[in-house]
């Protein structure tokens, strides 16, 4: 199997990347347990969505909409588990499942490897993320999640900044071509 | 099978796993009052059908039963006719028999209270036969102790007197007979003047001068000297009054209702009686003069023409 092949489409060129065996499954372990660990040392982390991060860098490395809706659900409800007693199982299953997908799907037509647009793609997602999630709490749960608040901005941009740095980590565990 | 595209698979896929989660927070999420959404879901999916089908079958049935099936109706409907009228009949009936009830608890309460006065309680079993005299017979006669010229009464106020005893039979005559008096007096000022009756069902007040107060609506009670009745019972109250030469013509609605009588209890006393013992009253006033005293033009008359 090669380490990366070419989705052609038009005249659009998207390098699909391959991860060393078990990567995903690693980094997914890692960053939940860095996402419930970090906050009890430093507070302030939990302003991070780690598993966020991660299903968006392998949907937009994957580029497979199949694929990234699963790893979504499949982190999102790995979340939920971890979360407490108020979060029921698959609240942010529902939103990484179609946060996996748009990434997957934004990924296979966009050149998503320069930092800005990783940026810039972290900090919508983030958002829509946020969006999903209260829109299944106001429907499901009733109960009245704000759709939009400065805090929620200012972690979207946190969020797209360590992102950066994140996914060019997560870069190294590709499989060289 | 029909093979789908990849792009439309995994779009399948994501409202695969979506729905899929969807159900799993139903069935994890209690709601307060109507249990867990997916019971909510569930019923609120189905109801719907199970009211449209409740609505149309009831429709359907109402219009086999009210158009289609009516091969019994018309028989069913006299029988329902039949069955109306009895129970009507019942009714009647028993709103007598509750009628005569209230009547007789309100003679008990009446016999009661007024314990030391010897009364018997009699049936009116008939009306007088003539139009001219108002007169009815009582079930009661000389055999319950019953004399001419005893007083008649009910607990609303005077009925009359006897005019006529027989052995198991007695004849009363009405307060509004023509020929009928009782002493009386008015309640407010305590002039006294006997009542008549005029053959109508009003009675009159008849030697009330023109120059003494008299109100409408004023209550009216014996007077005690007619030596039948007892002082101070219910006579009627006062319902017209218009000035006269030389008395005001005064008109008396009957405290008894003489039209519907049932049960009544006869005086079995000559002498004085005295209900009510009423010692801060004002002393009575005598009649005007010029006017017959009351027992003069009482029902202790009974020879007046």
């Amino acid at each position: 199997m090669n380490d990366a092949y070419d989705i052609r489409s038009s005249e659009l060129h998207i390098e699909v990347h391959k991860f060393r065996a078990g990567a995903i499954i690693l980094a997914t372990a890692f960053a939940l347990i860095l996402q419930a660990f970090l906050p009890i040392y430093f507070p302030k982390a939990a302003i991070l969505d780690l598993p966020l991060l991660i299903t968006v860098y392998f949907g937009l490395s994957r580029r497979n909409p199949s694929t990234g809706l699963l790893l979504g659900m499949a982190i999102g409800i790995l979340q939920d588990s971890l979360s407490g007693p108020n979060v029921p199982i698959g609240l942010y299953g529902i939103a990484k499942t179609m946060i996996g997908y748009l990434a997957s799907s934004i990924g296979a037509r966009l050149d998503t490897e320069h930092p800005a647009a990783r940026f810039a793609l972290t900090a919508f997602f983030f958002v829509v993320h946020q969006g999903i999630v209260a829109l299944t709490q106001r429907l499901l749960l009733s109960q009245p999640e704000r759709w939009f608040t400065m805090h929620l901005g200012a972690a979207a941009l946190i969020n797209a900044f360590v992102a950066v740095f994140l996914f060019m980590l997560l870069d190294r565990l590709r499989k060289t071509s | 099978m029909v093979a789908l595209p990849s792009r439309h698979r995994s779009l399948f896929l994501l409202g695969g796993v979506v729905l899929l989660q969807v159900l799993l927070l139903a069935v994890q999420i209690k709601r307060d009052s109507q249990g867990r959404l997916i019971r909510v879901w569930t019923v609120g999916a189905v109801s719907p059908f199970e009211r449209a089908g409740a609505h149309g079958i009831s429709h359907i049935r109402d219009t086999w039963n009210h158009y289609f099936a009516l091969q019994n109706a018309s028989r069913e409907n006299e029988e329902l006719k039949r069955e109306n009228d009895g129970l009507k009949l019942q009714i009647t009936q028993l709103q007598g028999k509750a009628a005569e009830a209230d009547r007789l608890a309100a003679l008990l309460k009446f016999r009661q209270t007024s314990m030391d006065v010897p009364m018997v309680s009699a049936r009116v079993i008939g009306w007088g036969a003539d139009s001219a005299s108002q007169s009815v017979y009582l079930d009661r006669g000389e055999r319950d102790g019953i004399r001419r010229n005893m007083g008649v009464i009910t607990p609303d106020g005077v009925v009359g007197k006897v005019i006529d005893s027989y052995r198991d039979t007695s004849q009363v005559l009405l307060l509004t007979d023509k020929d009928s008096g009782v002493g009386a007096m008015l309640v407010d000022s305590r002039t006294q003047s006997p009542v008549g009756g005029t053959g109508e069902p009003l009675l009159v007040m008849k030697y009330i001068p023109n120059d003494d107060n008299v109100n409408s609506g004023e209550r009216v009670v014996t007077s005690g000297m007619d030596r039948i009745f007892p002082r101070d019972l219910p006579v009627g109250t006062i319902a017209e009054i218009k000035p006269g030469n030389p008395f005001k013509q005064i008109r008396v609605r009957p405290a008894a209702n003489l039209q519907r009588l049932e049960e009544v209890f006869v005086l079995l006393t000559m002498k004085p009686l005295q209900l009510k013992q009423d010692s801060a009253a004002p002393t009575a006033a005598t009649p005007p003069a010029g006017a017959p005293s009351a027992a003069a033009n009482s029902p202790a008359s009974p020879e007046k023409p």
